[in-house]
């Protein structure tokens, strides 16, 4: 049974429990897939036939990447295969250098979020991060992507929140993660698919 | 099979002052957790930080990387081996104004990656912090203590637990 404590600065240094047992599982977020990489890496992770039943979608995970030289990389992402300059990106990060920077592109098949941890991170560093697609059914509108990530690994790091623009009005079915520099997802790399339910 | 998941694990509002509130006992069950905290301090001057440990870990295995905006600048800083984890740096404990973070602690329950939480701080008079942090320990994650730098939280600030389990 999980507990939460508090400790009170009076006199008597009392301690305070409280109970709660875990709520019944009647939430509007499910989840759908998830895969995990194992020994050997792997060059994306892509999710298929992503059912329409949902109005958001949310992606969850921890990612490396062997991007040689560098401790940080990017993860690119493509909808339903489309491998054309038919996206856009914005970005705000900060490095941990005392300056924060902006990014941008138009048009381009290299749209990335960055703040995922490379191959000169310190072993066992991870990046973490939350990326919502939002009306991702809808096939009257453009598809908006929201992304925050990053990494940190004592001494280097990187955060930072992206948006993607794909200039497309499709249904999205299928989504593929690779990386910004073109290599492998390290073992122990996670991306997990959630479903956001609307009113009924 | 798609499977609900987001379940609110534990949650408190403090009914009376508290130095540290604590999740302990932490279920192994899920992939990630949500920490959503509201929060006051109870003295003036305020302006204090909110820690995380983990694990009742006091070593040097702490670590963040900071962007933060106070309304008229905005910069990046990091903070190396530390003994916890700054939960904010414009966006500081007050009195008068409530101030919140949602932190999400992926993973948590792996035993083979060091442990990385991504989250924001907020205070609308002060700034707003995302941050980034990393606890260097492979153990899967069983209590969180989110301490303060100083004084104790003020009645009605509220802290809630929530679990995330990827199928």
């Amino acid at each position: 049974m999980p507990l939460i404590t508090t400790r009170s600065n009076a006199s008597a240094r009392g301690y305070g429990a409280f109970l709660a047992a875990a709520a019944a599982s009647s939430t509007s977020f499910e989840s759908i897939a998830t895969v995990s990489v194992g020994s050997g890496g792997a060059s994306n992770v892509e999710f298929t036939s992503i059912p329409s039943t949902y109005t958001h979608l949310q992606i969850r995970g921890i990612a490396r990447s062997n991007r040689a030289g560098y401790p940080n990389d990017g993860i690119i992402v493509q909808y339903n295969s489309d491998t054309g300059s038919n996206y856009a990106y914005h970005e705000l990060s900060a490095s941990g250098d005392g300056g924060v920077s902006a990014g941008s592109s138009a048009n381009t098949s290299l749209q990335f979020i960055q703040g995922i941890a490379g191959s000169t991170a310190s072993a066992s560093v991870f990046g973490g991060f939350v990326i919502d697609i939002l009306d991702y059914k809808n096939t009257n509108k453009y598809k908006t992507l929201r992304a925050n990530a990053g990494y940190d690994g004592n001494g280097n790091g990187y955060r930072v929140f992206s948006s993607i623009l794909w200039l497309n009005t499709n249904a999205i079915n299928s989504i593929k993660f690779t990386q910004r520099s073109g290599n492998t997802w390290e073992q122990y790399t996670s991306f997990a698919l959630y479903g956001i339910k609307g009113a009924a | 099979m798609p499977t609900p998941t987001y379940n609110c694990i534990a949650t408190t509002t403090l009914s009376s002052a508290q130095s540290s509130v604590t999740f302990s006992s932490i279920p192994g069950t899920y992939t990630d957790l949500v920490v959503v905290i509201q929060a006051f301090w109870t003295t003036v001057p305020s302006n204090m930080y909110i820690y995380m440990q983990l694990n009742s870990d006091t070593g040097s295995n702490y670590s963040t990387t900071i962007l933060s905006g106070d309304g008229s600048s905005a910069l990046s800083t990091r903070f190396s081996n530390r003994t916890n984890m700054n939960m904010d740096y414009a966006a500081t404990l007050v009195d008068e104004e409530p101030t919140q973070r949602n932190i999400n602690i992926m993973n948590y329950s792996n035993t083979t990656t060091y442990k990385t939480a991504i989250w924001r701080s907020n205070r609308a008079g002060a700034g707003t912090d995302a941050m980034v942090g990393m606890w260097r320990s492979t153990a899967a994650i069983t209590t969180i203590l989110f301490d303060l730098e100083a004084g104790d939280y003020a009645s009605g600030s509220t802290f809630s637990l929530y679990g995330i389990k990827a199928e």
